[in-house]
């Protein structure tokens, strides 16, 4: 069924002027029917920022000008990446039927690497708009984040976009929307977010189809804080959703989970700038600065209530749980300190990555960070690098595994039976456990099926079981594998993407943990373990990776005037060796005059690099052979 | 100090008077540098730039010539000849060595107004060594007997290989007849005074076939031969023939093991290996080329020439100087400046000592105490290194020996002087900051 475009008029400048007005907006005048707090939620470039751009453009918060390109994406790795990493908010006014209605839009980030972000975010909403690209289709990450509202109850219109596209072919769309889905494709809304063609029935589907939010005024202050900001001269600048109740300026609030009272000095709403208001309602969504000065004072999923009428917190929000590990060090030690406050600058925005001091013997002090996920860390260290200027050494990624133990001594230490191993150093001896447990996800892969042969044989080779395969249209299939996490943190997915010429899309979710017959691995410079080389291996994988360790090691090592044995070794057997053969001369033919000022060059040089060598035994090993077998490989 | 102080001749008063004026310091550390041992005499190179030919191994500084400029160049490098002289202010002049190049191309009067300018300055004494490096082709070897006439006393003969196929891909432009014939004809020149240049770790090489060549070379030659490993050097005609292998050079482990069978053959027919390429009988070893072994001052003549000397009349201390590279506009500079040098780095206390240390350990003996003495008053060789732990345990080793003659390599040590040298070079390092460390913490007065 083909719906007929309604128009309607949406000259909100009568009531509510635009953005360069400082009039104070009147906010008792939106009761909670009027009002609709929605996400947008897609696969990356499926159009979700060139969406929002349009829906603010329309009720008027920014003006309509070329140059609103994803005005809610405020970092540079963000228009970038055509990601969304920090979630932002807009307050919309819409003209409906004579009324002006509230449209809250929470921009949600655009992978499930957020998904904690996503979680916050959809948390206050009561629907989304789940957009497809019209020429793409349905991609994993659109199925990871359809589950992710879908479990909130939250009702979703799906949009499908980028219909203006030569080879948009939106019916195929909306019959995998409905296939995989079970939404009827009548509901689906086709768009071009670009030329802005059929985006004011987004708008009026929202105010139709969304339920208001079902909070009472009357009922005492409560509100969720979903986000938070860190502003250099006023502090902590929290966004809250109001459950219920009302908050002025000057009340004094407590946060529930710190027990600690402030005073509000702003409060108001995001249009996506901050607009200072009076007063917020039950249903309404803004920011609020209250003297918080530092983001641990505004824990997302914590509840801020009145003073003088304490309520139940509301129920929290799953804390950000760090899969994937990476050592980052500077790359010289000089830069520590830079490095150190560009840490703490990125981590005062980005609660979700976990920070311990590390130090390495090869590459110094550094720090052993937590993240979401790959992407999470990706976006992490271009940050580092675009924003700060900070030059570092990121370590090949890890996963925490964990250990159930066995020795009553190690219980008694830990106080607990499961203890979760992030460093290998801590790897407790297999005579000490019960088992060991890896974490699992679940991964999606959508593909054309051509290449789902190709697709499974490496899926088997990283130890992955295949759950279920479902065809969502006639070309293409959707596969659920479940994959141990350490298989897919370092090269899977451009391995998934140059495999299938790009056209495969992949996204996983956490599935718990489950045993595994996981191993230490120790890496021997003639016998003499390396200890930032160790690694926790399956043992399946134990012989490949400690072979691949040995041969980059050989090659990373130069010659010195002994053979060195290049080992992986699991307890005393040895798996993998490599010889670096002695030097049998190593002295400079002809030197006479002439030659000396570039032997010596060559010599000074020399005698500065072997300041920097790490000592194995005998052994001097390059900090560049340390750089060159730990880091990622460059993509 | 202050002996060291009052000895330096009346021009360097000036400088005393500095130090008494506050940099005393920066004064104490030059001073062992400032007036190096026998400042009063140096050895000479002259650079012939000019080839007929470039070799395929080759990336010295050196041209095909575009023209007839053998006058000009004669003119140049006696006038450059002057120049230097005067600035060192030595009064004898020890060896000369004309190099290149290819020096054998240039006119023997050249050789002989060459001397002839250094004789009128200095004093050249009838027995100093005057070395003329030859490729043996035939129009070189005809012209040997008025090399000697001109004054030269010492031929070194670029043989390379007994064997025409390596010369050819070598890209040298003689055959084994040609060197045998020049050898020969040198050696009846100066007889004990003829040096032969070999190259091993040819493309192809192999040991057995390197054992039967040296054999052969041994019993045409003279009491001189120089060894050396063809190095692959970038930008050659050699380079890019290996990287695109055409052709193939033999393995490290093979170029050992031709070294160390060299060494061992020409220690039994008693020629002693007095440096890590230079070996000699009846003590024909090279006084220009142990100048530069022993740290001794040379005056560098000629388009991208080097020289370490004190220039009496510009400065105090010894300078690293680098003449201009390019023939031609080095020629200009002369003709315009009267000089062609491009470039001064002055050698501080630790630079010097730096090179004493990576120099006279090339050598056999090593480095003396007494030879170390001259550079560094101060501190001696225990002093400096047995600190070390690391330097200790290539004593242990047996890759270095310091007794009470001196440092040296042993003869194991000698094949891997160049992995020794950075550990020695760090430890004289720290040891010179910790010195300078101390100065600096000293009162003033006690320095003085």
């Amino acid at each position: 069924m083909k719906r007929a475009p309604i128009y309607c008029t949406h000259n909100t400048n009568n009531m509510f002027s635009t953005q360069t007005d400082k009039e104070n907006f009147d906010m008792s005048k939106f009761p909670v029917e009027r009002i609709r707090n929605f996400s947008i939620i897609a696969h990356i470039d499926h159009g979700k920022s060139t969406l929002a751009d349009r829906l603010l453009e329309m009720t008027g918060a920014i003006s309509k000008t070329e140059k609103n390109r994803q005005v809610l994406d405020k970092l540079q790795v963000e228009r970038e990446r055509g990601i969304t990493v920090k979630a932002q908010t807009a307050s919309l006014f819409y003209q409906y039927q004579g009324e002006t209605y509230l449209l809250n839009l929470i921009d949600t980030p655009g992978h499930v690497d957020f998904s904690y972000e996503v979680s916050r975010s959809i948390s206050a909403c009561q629907g989304v708009l789940l957009i497809v690209d019209a020429n793409q289709g349905i991609q994993a990450q659109t199925v990871a984040n359809f589950y992710l509202a879908f479990e909130a109850q939250l009702t979703i219109i799906p949009v499908i976009n980028k219909i203006d596209l030569k080879n948009a072919d939106p019916e195929r769309v909306e019959n995998q929307i409905e296939k995989v889905f079970d939404i009827p494709k009548e509901e689906c809304i086709r768009i071009s977010a670009k030329l802005g063609t059929n985006v004011e029935q987004v708008l009026l589907e929202v105010v139709k189809r969304l339920p208001p939010p079902s909070f009472n005024r009357a009922a005492p202050f409560r509100a969720l804080v979903f986000d938070s900001n860190f502003d250099h001269y006023r502090g902590v600048v929290a966004n809250v959703a109001l459950f219920g109740g009302c908050l002025s300026k000057g009340d004094r609030i407590v946060s529930a989970y710190l027990g600690k009272s402030y005073e509000v000095n702003e409060l108001g709403l995001l249009r996506p700038d901050e607009h200072p208001t009076e007063k917020l309602f039950a249903g309404q969504v803004g920011y609020v600065i209250a003297g918080m000065k530092e983001v641990k004072e505004a824990q997302i999923g914590d509840t801020l209530y009145h003073q003088k009428h304490p309520v139940e917190a509301l129920p929290g929000f799953k804390p950000a749980k760090a899969m994937v590990f990476a050592g980052m060090y500077p790359m010289d030690q000089s830069d520590y300190s830079i490095l150190r406050s560009a840490v703490e600058k990125l981590t005062l925005n980005d609660s979700s990555v976990t920070v311990q001091r590390d130090s390495s013997m090869a590459l110094g002090a550094g720090w052993r960070l937590g993240f979401l996920g790959l992407l999470h860390m990706e976006v992490f260290n271009q940050r580092l690098e675009q924003e700060y200027n900070a030059s570092v050494i990121v370590t090949a990624p890890t996963v925490p595994y964990k250990a159930i133990l066995s020795s009553p001594r190690l219980i008694k230490e830990h106080g607990r039976e499961e203890i979760t191993i992030v460093n290998p150093a801590q790897f407790p001896d297999r005579t000490l456990v019960r088992e060991y447990l890896e974490p699992m996800v679940t991964g999606t892969i959508i593909t054309p099926d051509e290449y789902v042969g190709k697709i499974m044989s490496v899926c088997l080779n990283r130890r992955a079981v295949q759950k279920n395969m479902i065809y969502i249209d006639d070309r293409r299939v959707m596969m659920k594998y479940l994959f141990p996490l350490n298989e897919i943190v370092v090269d899977f997915y451009d391995h998934l993407k140059s495999m299938s010429s790009g056209y495969a899309s992949f996204d996983y979710e956490d599935a718990g943990y489950q045993a595994a017959d996981v191993v230490k691995m120790d890496i021997l410079l003639n016998g003499k373990p390396v200890e930032e080389l160790t690694t926790i291996v399956h043992k399946d994988r134990a012989y490949s990776a400690g072979k691949a360790m040995c041969e980059r090691l050989q090659d990373a090592i130069p010659r010195q005037m002994f053979e060195i044995a290049v080992q992986a070794a699991i307890g005393n057997k040895v798996i993998a060796r490599e010889t670096i053969k002695a030097y049998k001369k190593n002295v400079l033919a002809k030197c006479y005059g002439g030659d000396i000022t570039r032997k010596m060059k060559l010599l000074k040089k020399q005698a500065e690099g072997k300041k920097k060598m790490r000592y194995i035994g005998t052994v001097q090993v390059p900090k560049d052979a340390f750089i060159n077998v730990l880091k990622r490989k460059d993509k | 100090m202050l002996k060291t102080l009052l000895s330096v001749s009346g021009g360097h008063v000036l400088f005393v008077a500095r130090c008494f004026s506050g940099e005393v310091i920066c004064g104490v550390n030059k001073l062992a540098g400032l007036s190096p041992p026998l400042s009063t005499e140096a050895s000479l190179y002259v650079h012939w730039p000019y080839c007929l030919r470039r070799c395929s191994y080759c990336n010295f500084n050196k041209y095909i010539p575009r023209s007839d400029n053998q006058d000009v160049m004669s003119e140049c490098l006696q006038r450059e000849t002057e120049t230097l002289l005067r600035l060192s202010q030595v009064s004898r002049v020890t060896s000369v060595f004309f190099g290149g190049g290819t020096p054998s191309l240039a006119r023997p009067s050249t050789i002989a107004a060459i001397l002839e300018t250094v004789a009128r300055h200095v004093a050249l004494s009838e027995d100093a060594e005057i070395t003329l490096e030859v490729n043996p082709t035939p129009i070189g070897s005809s012209k040997l007997q008025d090399f000697f006439h001109a004054g030269v006393n010492r031929f070194s003969i670029g043989v390379q290989s007994l064997c025409d196929e390596d010369l050819k891909v070598l890209g040298r432009d003689h055959n084994s007849k040609h060197a045998v014939e020049t050898v020969a004809e040198a050696r009846g020149l100066c007889p004990g005074k003829v040096s032969v240049d070999i190259m091993f770790g040819r493309p192809s090489q192999g040991v057995a076939s390197w054992e039967l060549e040296l054999e052969e070379l041994l019993s045409l030659c003279d009491d001189h031969i120089s060894l050396y490993q063809l190095t692959l050097e970038r930008g050659t005609q050699l380079f890019s023939q290996v990287q695109t292998r055409q052709l193939s050079m033999p393995s490290d482990d093979i170029t050992a093991l031709m070294y160390e069978t060299a060494r061992k053959i020409l220690q039994k027919r008693s020629y002693i290996q007095y440096e890590v390429s230079n070996f000699a009988r009846n003590g024909a070893i090279s006084q220009h080329n142990m100048s530069y072994w022993n740290s001794s001052q040379y005056i560098g003549v000629g388009p991208g020439a080097h020289g370490r000397f004190t220039p009496h009349g510009e400065g105090v201390c010894r300078e690293a100087r680098t003449q201009t590279l390019e023939p031609d506009v080095w020629v200009r500079e002369v003709q315009l400046r009267g000089h062609g040098t491009r470039r001064r780095i002055p050698l501080g206390h630790l630079g010097l000592l730096e090179e004493v240390l990576v120099m006279g350990l090339r050598l056999i003996d090593g480095i003396t105490h007494q030879h170390w003495q001259l550079f560094s008053p101060g501190a001696d060789l225990h002093h400096i290194l047995t600190s070390s732990a690391e330097f200790r345990d290539l004593q242990q080793k047996e890759l270095l020996i310091l007794d009470n003659r001196g440092l040296r390599c042993s003869w194991k040590g000698l094949a891997y002087l160049d992995c020794l040298l950075p550990t020695l070079l760090l430890q004289l390092e720290s040891h010179i900051n910790q010195e300078q460390e101390q100065a600096r913490n000293t009162p003033r007065e006690t320095t003085l």
